[in-house]
């Protein structure tokens, strides 16, 4: 059974750089970084100390909070490096790949006949219960929780975003797989959603899922909006949250035994030659997987896409998660008269001397200015037209930002991620952070409240 | 390229130090600073609040323009030196240099006070609260020599302002935190501590004072009325304008506020641009024209009579209220201020409404200054976080009502 769901408010971000469909297959890059830091919330403990030899699969460090959640090395080799920053927090794990990769065996496992409790211990031995996420906060699952019903979310939105379409063909039966797994780990239902007008999505013919066909700009892919679209989180309830990509990982895992995280990423942006889709591990060093296809001069570099990616340099690595790279130019020029010339060549959702508005089918090259100062919240209304949840944005940020527990929580804390307001910050003419005040709220929340 | 270098040169020069605030106020509006985004979003829109603010000024330059002819025309009408205007809104009566030349001179003062004064201070906080200077009162600037009588005294507009911003936007915390609009707080404080300059019949045409006493001395000159059209109303009084006059804007009047044809298509510019709110001002008309229908109600059911001192304003064509006093710039340029009205977009439909509606009820009740918008407006700033609260109640009950549906 599908359900179909039309978001109106949003905005479709077009930009130059999208990925052509081709596949460059790389060889594995020699030196692979793990940064804590991507699992946010996270305190590590090191399992692998420096000079360990350890296999693809082998746990690196394991959460303080919770020692059964493990955080696995994508690939096997020898720790060469753990850097630290202030007060000796782990910065990252470096890892030198061996010539041939070896893979820690987890067994293969008959999923259909494994139990709840099974499923779990299974997910943790084996370093893939990090791709489970939860709702509220936007942070790892808490394993003691059970889960009201889990999201996927089988198509993208955000600008210049792989299409998961191409990155996920032929993995149907790793998605079954995981798919099969995750009905053991709720009593609710697991929720897919896809493109309404992609008929050649994998999650089709999927069984056991919920599908919803949704329509509409950009967030309509977030999951969030999904969520709140079919099935809103009450206080006191608990979501989780998989990508399509990390799925396939625990797909594969339960069919061989083998902890594979090996994706296809898209290279975006206009600061590349030829945009297009290369294979990676979560880690892999930037500077080989875009090799000579990028025009490093004057490029910002994101792991992630534009609105809620983070910025790297050429010798960082891909973030854990993340399953694209965008690169496009920075903006640290002045500009003369720039904020009362009529302007052409930017995106705009008003229509002040912007003429954005006349171009709906334009795609356009956008640098990282910021295009004005941090201002005091002033307009209005603004944030609305690009916000789909049943929320409202400007109070629920001003809530984060006097730490209001009480307010932030009737105002619908429970329900948002840090991305869902990327769109407002994205549009917020006196340039307020959204996602990181979002993000801070959040944080306070789980402090204090839990 | 030298100047951007040097500039550059000299912000860095200036970083961290007292000047800063004051250096890169001037800086940014010779250039867009070259700040990138860090994290967050990594690209942003093209409009800033500078911009945002622009458009706001833009759309105001037509009634500035039209308010410096009418200031001359009006002055020689009254010393009967030319004729009313006869043919439609371009008339040759009115737009000529004589008319233009005694506008600029007694308008431009009032431009430059406001702007120094206001901006002077707006400095000042900035760097004694060491932020940015915001550009809050870019728009607030420009309203003020729109919304006070043209004779108005420069020592006094001066005393006004810093009383407006100090006292209506830097207590509060600055641009954006401020509950009352800045430049009708300034409008306020003359009103009630110079009420002689702000009403009656000698502040509306320039020289009307001088040529009261020239008359009183003995000169012969014509007397011509200078009142506006609701002084005259107010006083049951006949006036010789027409509702064309009205709509185009050949009437005595505050500086900004007499063209409704301007102001009309100047809130079309700032709806198109998405700058204003478009359910602000149409609700406002609402809540006026309901008002004034509720009055011509009252009027033809037999209630009042003729004898009552609101006969005239109740009898008024509802429809009327719409192009006289300063109802139409309120409404388009004061209520839509995004940081004192409703936030929500609910409430913006209340608010407007209420202005609208309470703008003609004290336009027609006040007994000492025959015009409501001001303190209709002012008033409503007042209630705007209590609308906006209620609005969000409904939100936050929704959500616990969700709760409890499941619970259950």
């Amino acid at each position: 059974m599908s359900t179909d769901i039309r978001i109106k408010k949003g905005l479709d971000i077009k930009l130059v750089g999208e990925a052509d469909k081709i596949t460059t297959e790389l060889p594995i890059s020699s030196v692979h970084a793990i940064k804590p830091e991507d699992f946010h919330g996270i305190i590590p403990k090191l399992i692998a100390k420096e000079k360990a030899q350890i296999k693809a699969g082998e746990a690196l460090f394991y959460s303080k909070a919770d020692e059964r959640i493990l955080f696995p090395s994508p690939i096997s080799g020898e720790v060469i490096e753990i850097v630290r920053g202030a007060k000796r927090k782990i910065v990252e794990i470096k890892i030198l790949a061996d010539k041939t990769q070896q893979h820690q065996d987890f067994e293969k496992k008959d999923t259909i006949n494994m139990s709840n409790d099974e499923v779990k211990t299974h997910l943790l031995a084996s370093g893939c219960w990090p791709f489970i996420k939860q709702r509220p906060y936007d942070v790892i699952a808490n394993p003691n929780n059970a889960p009201k019903a889990i999201f996927i979310s089988g198509y993208t939105s955000a600008p210049l975003a792989g299409d998961l379409d191409y990155t996920l063909k032929g993995k149907e039966a790793e998605l079954q797989e995981g798919i099969t797994a995750l009905t053991k780990l709720t009593t609710g239902k697991v929720h897919v959603s896809v493109n309404l007008n992609e008929t050649l999505s994998p999650f089709v013919n999927l069984n056991g899922i919920e599908l919803h066909k949704v329509s509409g700009p950009h967030p309509a892919g977030n999951v969030s909006t999904q969520i709140n679209k079919i099935d809103p989180i009450n206080k006191g309830e608990v979501v989780w949250i998989v990508t399509p990509q990390d799925l396939v990982i625990i797909g594969e895992l339960l069919l061989t035994g083998k902890f594979n995280a090996k994706r296809i990423i898209a290279l975006t942006g206009s600061q590349f030659n030829t945009p297009k889709y290369v294979t990676a591990l979560p880690g892999a060093q930037i500077k080989d997987l875009v090799s000579d296809n990028l025009n490093s001069e004057n490029t910002r570099i994101i792991s992630g896409n534009v609105l809620s990616g983070n910025k790297v340099s050429i010798d960082g690595s891909l973030g854990y998660y993340d399953n694209q790279i965008t690169a496009i130019p920075e903006g640290d020029d002045y500009e003369f008269m720039g904020w009362n010339k009529p302007i052409f060549n930017k995106v705009s959702t008003s229509r002040a001397f912007t003429f954005s508005w006349m171009f709906p089918k334009k795609k356009f090259d956008l640098n990282t200015n910021t295009n004005g100062e941090h201002r005091a919240f002033v307009m209005t209304g603004t944030f609305e037209e690009v916000f789909p949840l049943d929320i409202f944005p400007l109070q629920i940020l001003k809530s984060c930002l006097y730490k209001d527990l009480d307010e932030m929580e009737a105002l619908g804390m429970y329900e948002v991620a840090p991305e869902d307001f990327a769109l407002t910050e994205f549009v917020c003419v006196s340039k307020q952070p959204h996602q990181k005040i979002i993000r801070e709220g959040l944080d306070l929340m789980l402090k204090e409240i839990g | 390229m030298g100047l951007k270098s040097n500039l550059h040169k000299l912000k860095e020069k200036y970083k961290d130090t007292k000047m800063a605030p004051a250096f890169n106020a001037i800086h940014t509006f010779l250039y867009l600073p070259n700040e990138t985004a860090h994290n967050g979003t990594h690209i942003k829109v093209a409009d800033d609040l500078k911009r945002t603010m622009n458009t706001v000024i833009m759309a105001l330059i037509p009634c500035l323009i039209f308010g410096m002819f009418n200031a001359g025309y009006q002055h020689y009408l009254a010393l009967g030196e030319i004729q009313r205007v006869s043919g439609g809104f371009f008339s040759s009566e009115f737009w000529t240099m004589a008319n233009f030349t005694v506008g600029f001179w007694k308008i431009l003062p009032l431009i430059i006070v406001s702007y120094v004064v206001g901006l002077g201070i707006e400095i000042l906080f900035a760097t004694i609260k060491k932020h940015e200077v915001e550009e809050g009162y870019l728009v607030t600037g420009m309203l003020v020599p729109l919304i006070v009588p043209i004779d108005i005294p420069l020592w006094m507009l001066a005393v006004a302002v810093i009383f407006g911003v100090v006292i209506g936007k830097e207590v509060f915390g600055g641009t954006g935190m401020n509950i009352l609009n800045p430049a009708l707080t300034i409008r306020a404080f003359l009103f009630f501590a110079y009420p002689t300059w702000m009403s009656g019949d000698k502040v509306w045409v320039t020289g009307a004072v001088e040529r009261t006493n020239e008359i009183v001395a003995g000169a012969k000159l014509d007397v011509i009325s200078g009142e506006t059209i609701l002084g005259s109303l107010a006083q049951g009084k006949e006036f010789a304008y027409s509702t064309w006059d009205m709509f185009l804007g050949f009437v005595p009047g505050s500086v900004g506020e007499t063209s409704t044809l301007l102001i009309l298509l100047g809130g079309l510019f700032l709806i198109f641009t998405k700058i204003g709110s478009w359910r602000i001002m149409l609700s406002a008309t609402l809540g006026a024209l309901a008002m004034g229908l509720i009055f011509n109600g009252v009027v033809n059911a037999g209630w009042i009579g003729e004898g009552s001192k609101f006969y005239s304003l109740m009898t008024t064509p509802y429809w009327h209220h719409l192009l006289i006093g300063g109802f139409a710039f309120g409404a388009v340029y004061m209520a839509t201020d995004p940081v004192t009205a409703s936030q929500t977009n609910k409430g913006k439909w209340i608010y407007g409404f209420l202005i609208g509606f309470i703008s003609i009820m004290i336009r027609v009740f006040n007994p000492a200054y025959p015009e409501g918008v001001m303190l209709a407006i002012l008033l409503m700033n007042v209630f705007a976080p209590t609308i906006d609260h209620y609005v969000v109640q409904g939100n936050v009950k929704k959500r616990l009502k969700r709760l409890k549906v499941k619970t259950t």
